[in-house]
């Protein structure tokens, strides 16, 4: 038997249970990859070869008639000018909303956690209470409110209701980040002659950074996907690509035609996806961040 | 300009006080320490001076202003804190003059006081980098600067060495010594738990325990006559002996008596009168002990020596309990050699063992 004296970086060893660990999370990602395999290839064939039913294969005659037509031409009902409409509309919701309600949190985070705000314990449980009632609960006293003030059916409206709705998760983000801050920093701010806001934006925002990036794909990813709010709060020059999306997919004469269904779901699901592939790293502290959110 | 004035200031954390009823006089130009362990309420003290906390009664006036209810920025005061507390975002130079930018001071002013305090700090050649670009001494340095400039009459500075090694520490102590001896009229106040920090940079000491004043004094006063147990144990490295007894009385002269052993305290001088056939706690420094051939108190044992380098501390008891001895370094001594002390008892202190205070 020969004996090696242990010197230097220890050998790896490839064991049993490590293959089984690899094995495993490669048939996961297969299992998660394949229906976007399945959705890619499929807006990229002609109707002819989908009815052959080998939903697996690779196009054999490759085109892109589908994604056009889904883009410009598809119809949502009587209108047939494709999802491109709801895209815009969606893009115009989506902008002020991530911006409003981001600025709403931030600035209530770091009013919660730095300034001595009366009650400001049980205010911040209210605030965290209402994430956790569903949204569904609110919707028909929305509107009623909504309705008398005479914003409803307006992207004001819709607005109004992503800021409203973003409120508790993104305090609780930016409070919580706030709060490991040292307190002394502030202090030295206020000894320093910074008010509220200066301290705020001159202080707290420039280093905020890392869960601004946070809050902004949480908030894009979530305000994007949204469908409920949309349909019932946006009006019908608003709707956003979602509702338009279920609108191409439902609203069908004769054959299906599932290459253009699949490419509309595709485009519609393409800002969250850039968002996912650019910003990989901090997509998983957003999703971390907004677990509590259930 | 700087003197500052705690009048019966009370500071309450919902139904906690954490004071009540303190006073305190600092006067111009006079570098106080607040010194106590963690929880004292020294660095609550601080804030309320500060105006970071708001006082539950009670009066703060600086340089012969009310200023309980004005803002911090208004109180002609700068602070210093443990952890710098910099603008990570900022750099060394934007850091300096943020607090003057905010107080609209036009701006070749503005570079005339940074540049003055840089060079007086001697972090000129760091003022375009940015705090995380620095180490623990420099960012302290410019923590120092921001004060600085801001040309206060009273600096307070919140345990500013306190998260630094102790070489630095011990560089930096040396430097504010000679930055409040520069500045000359500005008044100072800095809290630490360092009884050594306390000691070399005061020209008062204020002793806080469980959010109460101990003791205000010169730190000669702190150091030889302790008001009470608390002072005397918490001042002095290596700590001062205590040594449990009963006083009793021998020709008229009173004599501490602990088993067979004696001492005479004709020369203690009692704060009233000796208190005969009580209990009673002794209180020795280590230096007022001494190695002699023919002293006090024999037969002791020497248990651990601990070399020091300038001196040596050398631990020694009998079957009754033990002391402390500070020694010549070039005294040698071995551990199981027997030893005989006398005592020096001009510097010793007396104790009440009940309510701790100096008889």
């Amino acid at each position: 038997m020969s004996t090696v004296v242990p010197q230097g970086r220890r050998p790896r060893r490839i064991t049993a249970g490590r293959i089984g660990v690899y094995a495993f999370l490669i048939t996961a990602a297969l299992f998660f990859l394949l229906p976007l395999w399945i959705m890619l290839v499929t807006s990229l064939k002609p109707m002819e070869e989908i009815r052959l039913g080998n939903i697996l294969a690779w196009p054999a005659s490759l085109t892109v008639d589908a994604w056009t037509k889904a883009w410009s031409s598809a119809c949502t009902g009587l209108e047939c000018n494709g999802i491109s409409v709801g895209f815009w509309n969606s893009v115009r919701i989506l902008i002020p909303s991530v911006i409003l309600s981001i600025a709403a949190g931030a600035v209530n985070g770091y009013a919660l956690s730095f300034w001595r705000v009366k009650g400001a314990n049980v205010l911040f449980g209210i605030l965290l209470l209402g994430a956790f009632i569903p949204y569904q609960v609110f919707l028909y006293p929305l509107v009623r409110i909504f309705s008398m003030t005479g914003i409803y059916n307006s992207l004001p409206c819709i607005v109004i209701v992503h800021v409203i709705f973003g409120l508790p998760t993104m305090t609780l983000l930016f409070r919580n980040y706030y709060a490991g801050l040292p307190l002394e920093l502030f202090k030295a701010a206020r000894i320093d002659g910074g008010g509220f806001w200066t301290i705020f934006l001159r202080v707290m925002l420039p280093m905020s950074i890392p869960m601004l990036v946070v809050a902004t794909i949480l908030q894009t990813t979530g305000i994007w996907n949204d469908f409920i709010f949309g349909l019932t709060f946006a009006g019908r020059a608003n709707l956003p690509m979602t509702v338009q999306l279920n609108n191409i997919v439902h609203s069908t004469q004769g054959e299906r035609a599932y290459n253009v269904d699949m490419a509309a779901t595709m485009l519609a699901a393409l800002v969250p996806l850039v968002v996912y592939f650019v910003s990989g790293r901090w997509f998983v502290r957003g999703i971390a961040a907004g677990a509590v959110k259930g | 300009m700087g003197s500052v004035s705690v009048r019966d200031v009370s500071v309450a954390f919902e139904a906690f006080r954490v004071f009540d009823g303190l006073n305190l006089d600092i006067e111009e130009g006079e570098f106080i320490v607040l010194l106590g362990p963690s929880g004292c309420g020294k660095s609550t003290l601080l804030n309320a001076i500060a105006g970071l906390l708001d006082v539950a009664s009670g009066q703060i006036w600086i340089g012969g202003r009310n200023v309980t209810w004005e803002e911090p920025k208004d109180r002609g005061i700068a602070m210093v804190f443990q952890s710098y507390a910099l603008y990570p975002r900022m750099s060394v130079r934007e850091n300096m003059s943020f607090g003057l930018k905010m107080a609209k001071t036009p701006r070749p002013e503005i570079e005339k006081r940074v540049k003055h305090a840089a060079d007086l700090l001697q972090i000129a050649h760091l003022l375009d980098r940015r705090p995380d670009q620095l180490s623990g001494g420099q960012r302290q340095r410019v923590a120092i600067g921001r004060a600085l400039v801001r040309d206060a009459a009273v600096f307070l500075f919140d345990e500013p060495l306190s998260n630094l090694d102790a070489k630095l520490r011990n560089e930096l102590r040396v430097e504010i010594k000679r930055l409040h001896a520069r500045l000359g009229k500005t008044t100072m106040v800095y809290v630490t738990h360092d009884q050594i920090e306390a000691m070399t940079l005061a020209d008062r000491i204020v002793v806080l325990k469980e959010q109460k004043v101990q003791q205000i004094g010169t730190p000669g006063e702190i150091y030889h006559r302790p008001a009470n147990l608390f002072v005397a144990g918490f001042v002095g490295s290596p700590q001062m002996n205590f040594i449990q007894g009963r006083i009793g009385m021998n020709n008229g002269v009173p004599e501490f008596v602990k088993g067979q052993r004696r001492l005479s305290l004709a020369n203690y001088q009692f704060g009233g009168r000796p208190p005969v056939d009580q209990d009673i706690v002794l209180g020795i420094r280590p230096e007022h002990l001494e190695i002699a051939t023919n002293g006090t108190w024999s037969d002791l044992m020497i248990d651990i020596v601990e070399p020091m380098g300038a001196d040596t501390v050398i631990w020694c008891s009998d079957h009754e309990g033990s002391v402390q001895v500070r020694t010549n370094s070039s005294r040698r001594a071995v551990p199981g050699e027997s030893l005989t002390l006398s005592v020096d008892v001009s510097q010793v202190s007396l104790f009440s063992p009940e309510t701790g205070d100096r008889l």
